[in-house]
């Protein structure tokens, strides 16, 4: 039998291994790291920044001790800057935009600034927006993730009522069930969306799925606007031979039970852990395994490490938390009895195998668009996903969508909510709002 | 290696570095320290009359002005003269002068507007041996209150009158000492050389108050809830101080008079400041009481450094360098053009330069050349007025170059503009 068992490390090591990522920056380095910024004109990282923050701006801030106007620089442009924060991938985003990289090639910790600045808000639930008077109008949100939330919270800040259909059992989408638990410590997901839920007119329903609880027709008759922000649902298949083999396991759906897990030691791990993919979810997945207490943890990338879609700071962490990272290799077959014992590959001809009882697909999510076929008549889709305009709307008129089910998405949160706060100000132009 | 030896109105010292006048020249203890620390000499703080002792307040008599990363750039105080027995000072001046002999040790006095006090009090001192008097005329709080301090030095009349009591009273150099908090330096620096005076020092601190507490708004800092302002001083003093001692240092009323600087100096590069507008020595109190008195290594280790690189082979002659580039602005040269140049290898595009002179100068610089963001000058533009150059963040990057051209210098006094030029 392969060996799979929970309890590989005691409490105080999972605690030590699943503390905050990068901790917050206390009041002193704060000042000093804001100090650090130039406070360039035209920004740099504001202007590869997908929500399009002031950076400066709110740095500037925190340099006056000015926090609450900090966080409202950052939250007027993004609702869920705290998370963002937490995710983002600044070294691919603003930091690596910061031009203190061409003077001593270290840019500001933006991120940890952002942090800094949001967390004491949210902490406190200190509400920074009025609602705009009521507009009379009613508007469906299909989905809780980032781009839901953030395009609810724009609508009922410009005066519209928003009612949000949930698919799970909690709210939030990726953000409660995909992020690496060391990233997003002390059930932040869940205290940003009460923060975000607390402007008001905002009703959530949880447990409810398209297609199976309502359908969209029924939506657009009921509603003035719709808005679809349905996430990747799906995960994508290896297609090679024993897949269903047990012991080959969805990242997704694992890095979901383990954000879950009231104690985490007592998940079931593997000793030999093979994880097949080369993003964020590959990274999160391998480097969790590891510090659940998985002795072995290889990822495995068909191509290059430059083809790598997670970032060089996420390769260089799965490198730090003692993970092996292979490149150019092709899953050919998992083999086993009964279980999955090692798993085939293909380098340049020769095959190539590597031991694993557990095999962790990590090769991208995508959109239920052949379940939804009949919910989503009348919307253009290409590759699987919604086509939209700059806008965000649909070719259904009446209907916008965002974040990762459309088409030309980065598949970042940051990218979802500014989806959802653009498709929000489409909306609110719609309905006859004049928010510019 | 330069030789910093100092003779300052015949007192020598090892190096022109002395502590001034305060705290930390208030007992033997800490005098003891800096000369083993390797400080040239030291003013002892500011005695007063024989009597019962002065009495400090028992809060706050301190305050900084600080950066984000909590650098001391500006520092305040409320502290009156020594709180000691006016014997016990003596004694152990008296001592340190006995136990090094080869520093300066000179002593600040303070003393009441009547001669009698002055011819009383002058023997007692200099019967320390002490090498030299600094009057006084500068504390800005308390003690002007009661007519003495800058309450004398604000009135030209009251420091000769001073002055020439206590030159009466006195065998060894007199030196005094001058406060900023008036409108024109030059009156006072006259009536000290006019009352005798051997030499003058500047600056005393700045009439200041340091900010409010944001939560009671009460003025900070506070004793039982309430303040006064206090002196400032420190590096954000230093170009005050440097425009007082170059308008002594080259008006021909005053030019003879010696000069010990006072005002910021923090390192060695400060001390080169003032040594080169016309002081002949330098003094230093906040500095150390930020950071200790071992910073005397720094100051002594980089003036010599520097009068090395210079090819000097004294302080002297640095001394005053830079005292004939000093003139008034009608003298300038009008005709004299000068442009801004940003080395685009440097630059890190930041776009400072740019938002500034767009926002508040004269849209001299570019932002965008064939769709890239780049900063470059637009020379009809430039009037040069360095202000791209003063808030670049990156050494070098932004430079003023001279334009020649065939033009004669002409200044304000010969300008066609002027209807009181001179013709």
């Amino acid at each position: 039998m392969p060996d799979i068992r929970p309890h590989r490390l005691d409490q105080a090591e999972i605690d030590k291994n699943f503390a905050d990522l990068h901790p917050p920056l206390k009041r002193s380095e704060a000042l000093i790291e804001a100090d650090r910024c130039y406070f360039c004109f035209d920004a740099p990282c504001t202007q590869v920044c997908p929500t399009g923050i002031d950076i400066p701006a709110f740095i500037q801030k925190i340099r006056s001790d000015n926090i609450r106007g900090s966080a409202r620089t950052i939250l007027e442009e993004n609702i869920m800057g705290g998370m963002c924060a937490r995710v983002c991938p600044t070294e691919v985003l603003c930091e690596e935009a910061c031009v203190r990289n061409t003077h001593e090639d270290k840019p500001v910790e933006i991120g940890l600034l952002q942090r800094y600045a949001t967390d004491p808000v949210i902490a406190a639930g200190t509400q920074l927006f009025a609602r705009a008077p009521a507009s009379g109008k009613r508007v469906a949100v299909v989905g809780a993730g980032p781009a839901g939330l953030s395009c609810a919270h724009r609508l009922a800040m410009l005066g519209h009522e928003v009612k949000v259909f949930n698919r799970d059992p909690k709210r939030g989408g990726l953000n409660e069930y995909g992020i690496a638990a060391y990233k997003t410590v002390d059930d932040f997901a869940q205290r940003e969306i009460e923060y975000i839920l607390g402007i008001g007119g905002i009703e959530v329903e949880d447990g409810v799925a398209l297609g199976k609880d309502f359908s969209l027709a029924a939506l657009r008759d009921a509603y003035d606007a719709v808005f679809l922000g349905l996430g990747l649902a799906l995960v994508n298949d290896l297609n090679i031979d024993n897949e269903d083999l047990p012991g080959v396991e969805n990242a997704i759906d694992y890095i979901a039970k383990l954000r879950q897990a009231d104690d985490k030691s007592s998940l079931p791990v593997g000793r030999n852990v093979v994880v097949i993919g080369g993003g964020m979810t590959a990274i999160d997945i391998a480097v969790q395994s590891k510090r659940l207490g998985a002795e072995n943890v290889h990822i495995v990338y068909r191509r290059g490490p430059d083809d790598m879609s997670a970032s060089e700071f996420e390769q260089q962490l799965a490198k730090t938390s003692g993970v092996a990272v292979h490149h150019w290799l092709h899953p050919k077959a998992v083999h086993g009895v009964g279980h999955v014992e090692f798993v085939e590959f293909d380098k340049n001809g020769q095959p190539v195998t590597m031991e694993a009882d557990v095999v962790f697909k990590a090769i991208g999510q995508r959109m239920a668009d052949r379940e939804l076929a009949g919910e989503l008549q009348g919307i253009d889709l290409e590759y699987g996903k919604i086509v939209v305009d700059d806008q965000q709307a649909t070719s259904l008129p009446g209907v916008w969508a965002g974040g990762d089910c459309v088409t030309g998405g980065e598949d970042l949160t940051v990218s979802a909510v500014e989806h959802g706060k653009v498709a929000a100000l489409a909306i609110d132009r719609y309905l006859g709002g004049d928010n510019g | 290696m330069a030789d910093l030896k100092s003779d300052f109105l015949g007192i020598t010292s090892p190096n022109p570095f002395w502590l001034a006048s305060a705290p930390p020249t208030d007992k033997a203890y800490n005098v003891n320290r800096a000369f083993e620390a390797g400080w040239g000499g030291a003013v002892w703080k500011t005695l007063g009359e024989a009597g019962p002792p002065i009495v400090n307040v028992s809060g706050p008599r301190y305050s900084a002005l600080h950066s984000n990363e909590r650098r001391v750039i500006g520092f305040n105080n409320i502290e009156l003269i020594t709180d000691r027995p006016l014997e016990t000072n003596l004694e152990e001046i008296r001592q340190i002068k006995r136990d090094w002999p080869d520093r300066a040790l000179v002593v600040s006095v303070m003393l009441p507007m009547n001669e009698k006090a002055w011819a009383d009090h002058v023997p007692m001192i200099e019967d320390t041996g002490a090498d030299a008097l600094e009057l006084n005329f500068g504390c800005p709080h308390g003690m002007s209150e009661r007519g003495m301090g800058a309450a004398v030095g604000q009135v030209p009349e009251y420091i000769q009158m001073a002055t020439e009591w206590c030159k009466k009273a006195a065998s060894v150099p007199v030196i005094v000492k001058l406060t900023p908090n008036v409108t024109n330096i030059l009156p006072p620096a006259k009536a000290a050389k006019d009352g005798g005076a051997d030499a003058v020092s500047l600056i005393n601190t700045v009439n200041s108050i340091m900010h409010v507490n944001y939560d009671t708004l009460t003025m900070y800092p506070t004793t039982d809830g309430m303040g006064t302002h206090g002196g400032y001083c420190g590096e954000a003093v230093k170009p005050i101080a440097l425009n007082m001692v170059a308008e002594i240092a080259r008006t021909a009323d005053t030019s003879d008079l010696p000069i010990s600087g006072i005002g910021g100096i923090t390192d060695w590069r400060d001390a080169v400041d003032f040594l080169a507008l016309g002081a002949s020595n330098v003094q230093v109190c906040t500095a150390a009481m930020v950071y200790g008195f071992k910073i005397i290594d720094d100051l002594t280790d980089g003036l010599n450094t520097f009068l090395d690189d210079k090819g000097m082979t004294a302080v002297d002659e640095l001394v005053g360098k830079a005292v004939p580039s000093v003139t008034d602005w009608q003298y300038l040269n009008l005709n004299y053009v000068e442009k801004a140049v940003i080395d685009q290898e440097l630059c890190i595009k930041c776009g400072r330069c740019h938002i500034v002179c767009e926002d508040t100068s004269h849209q001299a610089i570019t932002h965008t050349v064939n769709g890239e963001r780049k900063f470059e000058v637009i020379d009809e533009e430039c009037v040069g007025c360095n202000l791209c150059v003063s808030v670049c963040p990156v050494d070098s990057c932004i430079t003023m170059q001279h334009v020649p051209d065939d033009e004669q210098p002409l200044d304000w006094t010969r300008h066609p503009n002027n209807p009181m030029r001179k013709t």
